[in-house]
């Protein structure tokens, strides 16, 4: 197992790193913000972003086997127990249940 | 919301406008959190449990959720740390991972935090779900403040997750799988709920869509940054063509 000062900088590096990108833009696009353009792709990235997060989610699926109906199953429940109940801690947790059973169960590796 | 000073006299309109005595904003952030920090939990617990079953002390989760606190990174690095890749490895690849985060400066409402102590805690807790969250209809209205104790309900529910799984990961048997699913329940909901606020506009989602499966197609060890570069790139084409129709229409 690495050595502690190892684990140590190599979070503070992780940290440093994914600090800057979140905080350094802001002193760009800030000027940008009140532009038409800006406008048009504030109101509409939000959607957009959250639809490629999914997919980035679902990337390795292991569409060739079996084992692929346990996620699938468990993103159908998601999305009928949200559009049915519109609670969102309600459809997390049907969804992941429902993945946690199969995926443990039925199609253990 | 809009509401007009005359609206109090008459009441049956009064019943329907919010009670003027709001409440904090940290109890209304940590209501605000309570959908996100389902997800959050169980994924920072499921987080926790891969660090101990990795064989890499507890303390080591509670220090990366606190410090780097990005989720799907956090993930990753485990098994760079595991394996010992040099420093600057890591770097690249956090690099990599989490510049989609350059993405939400466009939109987060940063100039709603007044203090430069706040600005810097807004920009280090700028996950993915706080965006989300911020970005939404309802949350236009929002004070700085509000955005702030949101922030910092979701950073606890991470690290506290984290840490609980990590000093119970040993109890977790290894057959037990699944428990990431979480995190593809939260992005799943975010986006029925952002595609719900903009119902008029599926070309949106659509065009995301496209963006994501080109991208898993074309750079499958880079799919995060060319499905957000492709998106945005077609939202701009999008925008540019629909102002110049008429011209050369």
């Amino acid at each position: 197992m690495p050595d502690t000062p190892y684990l140590v900088a190599a979070v503070l590096v992780s940290a440093a790193v994914t600090w800057a990108l979140r905080a350094l833009p802001f002193a760009v696009l800030g000027r940008l913000r009140a532009s038409r353009t800006m406008g048009y792709l504030q109101s509409r990235m939000p959607a957009g972003i959250m639809v490629i997060l999914v997919v980035y989610c679902l990337r390795d699926l292991p569409v060739t086997r079996t084992a692929v109906l346990a996620p699938l199953a468990a993103l159908a429940v998601t999305v009928g127990v949200h559009l049915w109940r519109r609670n969102a801690p309600l459809s997390i947790l049907a969804g992941t249940a429902v993945d946690i059973a199969l995926a443990s169960t039925v199609f253990a590796h | 919301m809009c509401i007009s000073p005359a609206v109090g006299r008459d009441a049956s309109l009064s019943m329907a406008v919010p009670p003027a005595r709001t409440p904090s904003e940290a109890r209304a952030a940590l209501r605000d959190s309570a959908s996100v920090g389902l997800g959050f939990v169980p994924l920072g617990v499921a987080f926790g449990v891969l660090v101990a079953h990795s064989g890499v002390d507890w303390w080591w989760a509670s220090l990366s959720s606190a410090l780097v606190y990005g989720g799907s990174f956090e993930f990753l690095l485990i098994g760079l740390v595991t394996a010992a890749v040099p420093l600057a490895s890591v770097a690249v690849s956090a690099f990599l991972v989490n510049v989609r985060h350059v993405f939400y400066a466009l939109s987060f409402p940063l100039d709603r935090v007044r203090s430069r102590l706040g600005k810097a805690y807004g920009t280090f807790a700028l996950c993915d779900e706080a965006y989300a969250l911020t970005a939404g209809e309802q949350a236009r209205a929002w004070s700085g403040r509000r955005i702030l104790w949101l922030q910092l309900f979701l950073h606890l529910y991470w690290a506290g997750g984290a840490t609980a799984g990590a000093l119970l990961g040993s109890l977790v048997p290894d057959r037990v799988q699944g428990l990431d699913f979480a995190l593809t329940a939260l992005f799943t909901v975010l986006a029925l709920e952002a595609v719900r606020d903009r119902r008029r506009d599926l070309p949106t989602p659509a065009l995301a869509l496209l963006s994501a499966l080109a991208a898993r197609l074309l750079f499958p060890g880079g799919l995060l940054i060319a499905a957000f570069a492709l998106f945005t790139a077609g939202l701009l084409v999008r925008h540019l063509t629909a102002k110049d129709r008429p011209r050369h229409a």
